[in-house]
């Protein structure tokens, strides 16, 4: 458990606020000269504080646009189109919004693969890993609620299909849908809802972060070496040598969140969402943002029913089997710390665990293909062994490892093994 | 602690006091449910959204073979006046081939099978299948095929092929006169 120390500012009309309200301190202790973190962060630790400041990003831009956009089915698609030709720097902001939700979440996810490769979920950090995900279904919803508000075609028919996915619960199904929408449709009360939750949700994932980010300091950060801290050799302060690290990574991030924005906007979003939104005419191919794909195809990979067999008494049928995998993909990783029991942490101590993790890498990257894809041809078949092996990956391979990996000896303490690689 | 409330208490005393915390917590427990039931039931259609009209549809208009779309209640309700091959089709069918079973008869009214009146809205997550409009892509039974996720229903708007579960729903319609139709 990391030590709280209390901070004694110099300046008295600091010393005075510290008296009242520790806040000086409480900052000192998570960023500060005063927070003593483990000297080897390479940087793929940089990526939680880049989440950090996407969601600043996304807070700042997203409140200036509710200034000018307009909730209502008949006027949402044109406010929007304001925003972007007359509204003074519209389009930038807007530009900035939409694409800084794809680079919040380029950020967190690989936040989240460097925590599965550091082994970042196991004790003491269970708390901390699961808050994590936390954040992340509740950017999920965000940015879901988010994309259709500019109540384009894509908007209108990615909510249809997301909130009928509620349809497959049995027997109050349709009253949840209804409940969803109030109305028989997605329609003028559905974007009104979406509208005030989209505003509220990513002030409760501040909260969340916050909670997170506690957490942290009491169980302290991982490291690369997945060893715990021994002596205060293993540690330097966080300031200045982590902000400025993480202000130089930040720099560079935002230098291709730049580039997108200057130079090909639209690139991750679909042209699709530039018509409006019409309940008549369902767009060729209905597809998610880029960060929802590998879980949509693990939804659509299920195409059968789960019954008594040689009898058509079915149990679970194909459409709820589907929702319920999906759901199933984040859920397992919450039970991610008791899965993986193996004592080592770091995937650099664990030669076959390492190759598993990039199988479980490539099998992302190949969902997200399939995500993109027509459910047709050989792709169906393909969403279908990916789907399998996502699970395998933490239900069976993780565990199997936990009890058969020959790991490699851990080095003595951080210290030691940062200096005898320097030499 | 229990013991030294029984001795000072007795064992009614101790019962009693469970009794209250449990009638304090299962009250509030209540009062707490109807309170929000309120904040839950307001996001379900208000009075407007439910005050629906019914529709009319003229037939006269849908030639043999063709099929138009009706919106009631927000939603589209696809209208084909089917072709007797489409109708033989439709009754040809294996009932033990068919995922949701329903004979063509369950899905049609008596006197007037040539009209199949179905909500056009893919039992799968809601898409609007095509095969409505003349040169769409029917699907491989020649009645709907949805693009999103790859649906094909028959010419009585079964589910033949696809992760959509059942038929495509029949909603309550009824005939004025031969040629004027009444959804709802």
């Amino acid at each position: 458990m990391a030590e709280w120390i209390d901070a004694k500012p110099k300046n008295k009309a600091a010393a005075w606020l510290e008296e009242r309200l520790p806040i000086i301190g409480l900052v000192n202790n998570v960023v500060g000269v005063d927070t003593p973190t483990p000297r080897n962060l390479n940087y793929w630790w940089n990526f939680g504080s880049l989440a950090g400041l996407m969601l600043v990003v996304q807070l700042i831009s997203g409140i200036v646009l509710a200034m000018h956009y307009t909730p209502n089915t008949l006027m949402a698609f044109d406010s929007v189109e304001r925003i972007m030709r007359d509204v003074n720097y519209g389009w930038l902001i807007r530009y900035m919004h939409a694409n800084g939700a794809s680079f919040f979440f380029i950020a967190v996810y690989i936040h989240i693969l460097r925590g599965l490769y550091y082994g970042s979920y196991k004790a003491p950090r269970e708390v901390l890993w699961m808050l994590g995900l936390v954040i992340f279904l509740l950017m999920m919803a965000t940015a879901f609620m988010g994309y259709v508000l500019p109540w384009g075609q894509m908007s209108f028919w990615g909510a249809t299909v997301i909130t009928n996915l509620f349809s497959a619960v049995p027997v109050v199904g349709d009253s949840i849908v209804t409940l969803l929408w109030g109305g028989f449709s997605v329609d003028n009360p559905t974007l009104n809802r979406f509208f005030s939750l989209h505003y509220l949700l990513p002030f409760v994932i501040t909260g969340v972060v916050i909670l997170h980010i506690w957490a942290k300091k009491v169980s302290d950060s991982g490291n690369p070496l997945g060893i715990d801290v021994k002596s205060s050799a293993d540690q330097i302060p966080f300031h200045p040598f982590y902000t400025v690290k993480d202000a130089f990574g930040a720099a560079v991030f935002f230098a291709v969140f730049a580039a997108f924005i200057f130079y090909m906007p639209n690139a991750l979003g679909h042209p699709d969402n530039y018509i409006p939104a019409d309940p008549f005419v369902t767009p060729d191919s209905i597809v998610p943002e880029w960060y929802f794909l590998p879980f949509y195809a693990i939804l659509r990979s299920i195409t059968f029913d789960i019954g008594i067999p040689f009898t058509d008494v079915v149990i679970i049928p194909a459409k709820l089997l589907g929702v319920i995998a999906m759901f199933a993909a984040i859920i397992v990783l919450f039970f991610l710390p008791w899965l993986d029991t193996s004592k080592v942490r770091s995937g650099k101590f664990r030669p076959t665990f390492r190759i598993f993790f990039w199988f479980l890498v490539i099998d992302m990257v190949v969902l997200t293909i399939v995500g993109g894809k027509k459910p047709e041809g050989i792709w169906p078949v393909v969403g279908l062994i990916g789907t399998a092996y996502y699970f395998a990956h933490f239900l069976v391979v993780l565990p199997l490892l936990a009890k058969f990996e020959k790991t490699l000896p851990l080095p003595e303490s951080i210290a030691q093994a940062v200096v005898k690689t320097d030499k | 602690m229990s013991t030294i409330n029984e001795t000072i208490d007795g064992e009614e005393g101790a019962s009693r006091r469970d009794f209250l915390h449990v009638a304090a917590a299962g009250l509030g427990g209540v009062g707490a449910a109807v309170a929000a039931w309120p904040f839950i039931d307001q996001m379900n259609p208000a009075a407007d959204t439910l005050a629906l009209a019914s529709v009319e549809v003229d037939l006269s208009a849908i030639g043999e073979g063709e099929a138009v779309v009706i919106k009631w209640r927000g939603k589209p309700v696809f209208v084909r006046n089917r072709t007797p091959e489409e109708i033989a089709e439709a009754n040809s069918v294996d009932m033990a081939a068919l995922v949701d079973k329903q004979t063509d008869a369950e899905r049609v009214q008596e006197g007037h099978e040539k009209w199949l009146v179905v909500m056009g809205i893919c039992t799968h997550l809601g898409c609007v299948p095509l095969g409505t409009k003349a040169g769409d892509d029917r699907g491989d039974f020649g009645g709907w095929f949805c693009p999103c996720h790859g649906s094909h229903y028959d010419t009585s708007g079964r589910i033949r092929k696809g992760p959509a579960p059942k038929n495509l729903e029949v909603p309550t319609y009824a005939f004025l006169n031969d040629s004027t139709l009444k959804i709802g």
